[in-house]
Order: structure tokens, then C-alpha cells, then sequence
């Protein structure tokens, strides 16, 4: 069954399957989407918990933390609820659409990259913040120093973050409603072609899965390299 | 001394766990399952569709047969296009589907030895209220081919289950299915697709069971019922064992047998969800006029 999977993945990759493009470009834009404001939101709440004695600062790092281990089933449960229509935000019938989707893994990715950004600041050498003071750094400058010193751990906590948005299925099935060519992701789809009992178009689109979820890390992976060097 | 303290914890914890193992060996199973587990009672694997998993009868029956056979029962709900392929590839021992075309394929197709018509039901098609379509009442075909030429939204389970079969039966008997926009295919179960139905405001086939155990939750009203074009029979059927010798035959016809006979058949009858009957047995009629 395994090698029948590997072969149908080859097959359907070698002939370009329109679902199976559909679906996995879908599932790319939606994660990088919500990574991309997810990034953007948590490394900011990540700097200001860090540096800016933020009431209740403490019981907030917590919460993030807790919130890594939230799982995604309900998170799609209380996105589901948000949206529906008799939910708060129904009137602008976002459930079963992709902006469900990008809403959800928003907040999957949100804690990740919050608390890596925390964790990584708060560890830099003291003596970062205070040779940016002596030298008469600006805030902004400042900022953009602790973000340079801890970029390593951010760019991975991205990449967990996308990583993990990219292979859910609880949100995506529950707020996407896998409705076919508009909201059907590839994990959404493996789960349909198992449900129908066809196991190796199932384990074919996992590849697919598997093998973009691969190219994606190595990318970044490479980028974060290159660009750690030539800093160097 | 807090280093101490955490040398002695590795030991302590050797010495509850070697105080608690027999322990749990002399505490008698709770669970009359698990008896039957440690004698290696038998185990039917059986393959439903969802829609009957989820009416509850099953939790009514399968307790029965498993103390009356001193067996259990594994209940795997799957819609019957999986449930099929189950029984094809010998994964289950029983299922029990409503698919008739499917069902008369795998019988065919030398899958299955036994095929016995146990209940039936029927299908309704249910929309919003305001029934922009205005099907209400309609003939069947004239229905379907009035929500597509009106390009209304309606929502297709898309995933080779029962129910999308028959979906698919109707929608060629009313001259093939135009493609729309607002055709819009779940591929998940009936739950799931009613749930969606529902806050999109879309036109969907369900069957009975599923309706009358999960109306309450909908603000989609039924508008087409009861005619012979969406009956809507369930079958059993015992998987061929000559090709999967590890099948329990002996066990899967036991289990048929069982609910066929005429004390099911009568418990199904008289199985009722807020004052509603789910499903009409098949096998009473001659046997029970007595």
C-alpha cells in the first residue's frame, strides 16, 4: 500500500493533477498568509513582553506559552463559533471560506512565533541592550539591534509556525468545510480520499504534502544560512 | 541536600512501581470487555454508514448481540463507499450500507456471500425557509431541475457515500446535473454537510435519520419527501471469507441472523428519536403477521 502511495504521488505530480495543484497551492497561500501576519503580530507582542513593562506581563507569557499546546481542533471550534452565523462576526459570512482558514492558523502560529521572539530576547546578552544605550542608540534602532542578535531563533520559530499550519487539519476542516476548488487544502483532501477508502490517493496527496512542507523548510533554511554568513 | 534528594527519587519510583504492578494483576477487570478480551473471545468487525452510526440504534442493538454471543463487536462508521471497499479488502467481517447500485457491484463482483435487506427510510431534500426555488412540493426531478436552472446554492456530500450516489441517481434521472457556482461539494459527512447547509442557506439531500435526530439543531425546514424516488434502503451483507481466510464467517452470520430476526426487526420498529421513527423495518411484514 505504502509503495502503491509513493507511486500514485509520482503520478499525480508527473501529470500536474489539477486537484492535487489546486489544493496544494491553496494550502500554500493560506499558511503563508497567516504565518506572514502571524510573524508580524508575534514578533511585536514577543519585543514589547520582553523589553516594556507591560501590565500583567508574566500571566500574558504564560498564556502564550499555554496557548503552543491549544489544539487545533479547537481552535477551529471557538473560529467556528466567532464566525458562524449566529456568532459575533456572522454578518460577514466568512465561515467556509479560505479567510476562515487564514483566520484560525493565525492564531496557531500567533503564540509560536510570540513566544520563541520572548524567549530569544530575553536571552541576548545583556550587554546588547547596553552597548546600544551607550553608543546613543535610538529606540528604533535599539529594536531593530535585539531583532538582528535574536534572528536565528525567530526565523525557526517561523518556520515551526508554518510548518505547523501548513499540515492542520482540525481548522481547515471545521471553519474551510473542505468544499471542493474552494477551500479543499491537501490535508483536508487526504483526509476525504481515506474517508472513501482510497488509501493511496490519500498517501499520495501526504507526499505531496510531505514534500512541499520539505522544500519550503530547506528554503528557509538555506536563506537563514546564506544570510548568517554574509553577516558574518 | 537537594542533590540528595534527588538521588533517592529514581529508587523510589522503581519501588512504587514494582509495589503497584501486582497490584494491578489481582484487581479484577471492571469491564465485562476486557474479560472477554484476556479469553480471546471473538471479535465482528463491523463496517457501517454513518447516518445509522449516528441515529443511535446501534447502541441499542450491538450491546445485545455482544452478551447474547459472549462476543464483541467492533462498530467502524464510514460512509458506504468506504464501507464497501472495507469489506473488499477484508478489513471488516460485516457491513451494512445503503448504496442498492454499489451493493449489487459487490455482491456481483463475488465480494460478499450473503445480502439481506434489513430496514429502509427515506431521503428529503431541505432548504431555507423562504425556499427561494420554490420547490415545496414539487415533482422530484422538476425540483432538481428548477435549483439548478436557478443556479441555486446546494450543497453535495461529493464523497462517493450513500446518499451522494443516490444524489447522483436523482440528478440523472432529471436529465444530468448542469454544472453551477453554487453547486458545492463537502466531501464530508452528513453532520458536517448539513451544519453547512445550513449557514449557507443551500439546498441539501439528507436522510431521514440524520434529519430527525439533528433538525432541532437546523433553521432548514424539510421541503420534499416520502416519494418512492427517495426511498431509501439499508442492507447487510457477510464479506466473502474465501479470499480473507482470517474473517469471522461463523460470527458474521450469527450477527445477520440477529438482525433480521423478528425481535430486532420489532426493536427497530419501535426505535424512536423525539417521538419520531427512524427506520422501517424490512423483514416484519410476512414473519410478524402471525
Amino acid at each position: 500500500m505504502i509503495r502503491d502511495g509513493i507511486i500514485d504521488a509520482l503520478k499525480l505530480l508527473g501529470r500536474l493533477d489539477t486537484s492535487v495543484i489546486d489544493a496544494a497551492l491553496r494550502s500554500l497561500w493560506i499558511s503563508t498568509l497567516a504565518v506572514t501576519a502571524a510573524s508580524l503580530a508575534g514578533v511585536a507582542i514577543g519585543l514589547l513582553l520582553a523589553r516594556k513593562p507591560v501590565p500583567g506581563r508574566a500571566v500574558l507569557v504564560v498564556l502564550f506559552r499555554i496557548g503552543m499546546s491549544v489544539p487545533t481542533v479547537l481552535i477551529g471550534l471557538l473560529c467556528y463559533a466567532i464566525l458562524s452565523r449566529r456568532g459575533p462576526f456572522g454578518q460577514y459570512e466568512l465561515l467556509y471560506t479560505t479567510w476562515a482558514i487564514v483566520i484560525g492558523e493565525f492564531f496557531l502560529a500567533l503564540p509560536i512565533v510570540t513566544t520563541w521572539t520572548h524567549g530569544a530576547i530575553m536571552r541576548l546578552d545583556p550587554r546588547v541592550s547596553e552597548t546600544a544605550y551607550t553608543l546613543g542608540a535610538r529606540p528604533i534602532q535599539r529594536t531593530l539591534t535585539y531583532l538582528n542578535e535574536a534572528r536565528l531563533a525567530i526565523v525557526l520559530a517561523v518556520l515551526t509556525a508554518f510548518a505547523r499550519c501548513f499540515t492542520e487539519l482540525g481548522i481547515a476542516m471545521m471553519v474551510g468545510g473542505n468544499i471542493r476548488g474552494r477551500t479543499r487544502t491537501l490535508t483536508t483532501a487526504t483526509a476525504l480520499e481515506t474517508a472513501q477508502g482510497e488509501f493511496a490517493r490519500g498517501m499520495a496527496m501526504s507526499f505531496v504534502l510531505l514534500l512541499l512542507a520539505m522544500g519550503v523548510t530547506l528554503v528557509i533554511a538555506w536563506f537563514s544560512r546564506s544570510g548568517q554568513e554574509s553577516a558574518s | 541536600m537537594l542533590l540528595q534528594h534527588h538521588h533517592w527519587l529514581p529508587v523510589f519510583m522503581i519501588a512504587w512501581c514494582i509495589f503497584l504492578v501486582p497490584g494491578c494483576e489481582n484487581n479484577p477487570p471492571a469491564n465485562p470487555h476486557v474479560k472477554i478480551d484476556a479469553n480471546k473471545t471473538s471479535v465482528l468487525r463491523f463496517a457501517v454508514t454513518t447516518s445509522t452510526q449516528d441515529s443511535g440504534l446501534l447502541d441499542m442493538l450491538v450491546p445485545l448481540f455482544e452478551q447474547s454471543h459472549a462476543c464483541r463487536v467492533d462498530v467502524i462508521a464510514v460512509g458506504s463507499g468506504a464501507a464497501l471497499k472495507k469489506g473488499e479488502s477484508g478489513d471488516v467481517d460485516v457491513v451494512l450500507v445503503h448504496a442498492p447500485a454499489a451493493e449489487d457491484a459487490f455482491m456481483k463482483a463475488g465480494h460478499g456471500i450473503r445480502h439481506e435487506p434489513l430496514m429502509h427510510n427515506y431521503f428529503l431534500i431541505a432548504g431555507p425557509v423562504e425556499d427561494l426555488a420554490g420547490i415545496r412540493g414539487k415533482d422530484l426531478v422538476v425540483a432538481l431541475k428548477t435549483i439548478a436552472e436557478g443556479s441555486h446554492r446546494f450543497i453535495s456530500r461529493g464523497d462517493g457515500s450513500g446518499t451522494h450516489q443516490r444524489e447522483c441517481d436523482l440528478w440523472q434521472k432529471a436529465g444530468g446535473r448542469p454544472p453551477w457556482d453554487d453547486y458545492i461539494e463537502s466531501g464530508q459527512g452528513q453532520g458536517k454537510t448539513m451544519m453547512m447547509a445550513d449557514e449557507m442557506n443551500a439546498y441539501v439531500l439528507c436522510d431521514q435519520a440524520t434529519w430527525l435526530k439533528q433538525s432541532d439543531k437546523y433553521r432548514l425546514v424539510p421541503l420534499l419527501t416520502g416519494t418512492d424516488k427517495l426511498h431509501n434502503p439499508y442492507a447487510v451483507m457477510v464479506v466473502d471469507p474465501s479470499k480473507h481466510p482470517s474473517l469471522n464467517v461463523k460470527l458474521a452470520h450469527s450477527f445477520v441472523d440477529f438482525l433480521i430476526s423478528v425481535e430486532t426487526q420489532i426493536l427497530i420498529a419501535d426505535y424512536q428519536i423525539n417521538g419520531h421513527t427512524l427506520f422501517h423495518p424490512d423483514r416484519l411484514s410476512e414473519e410478524s403477521t402471525k
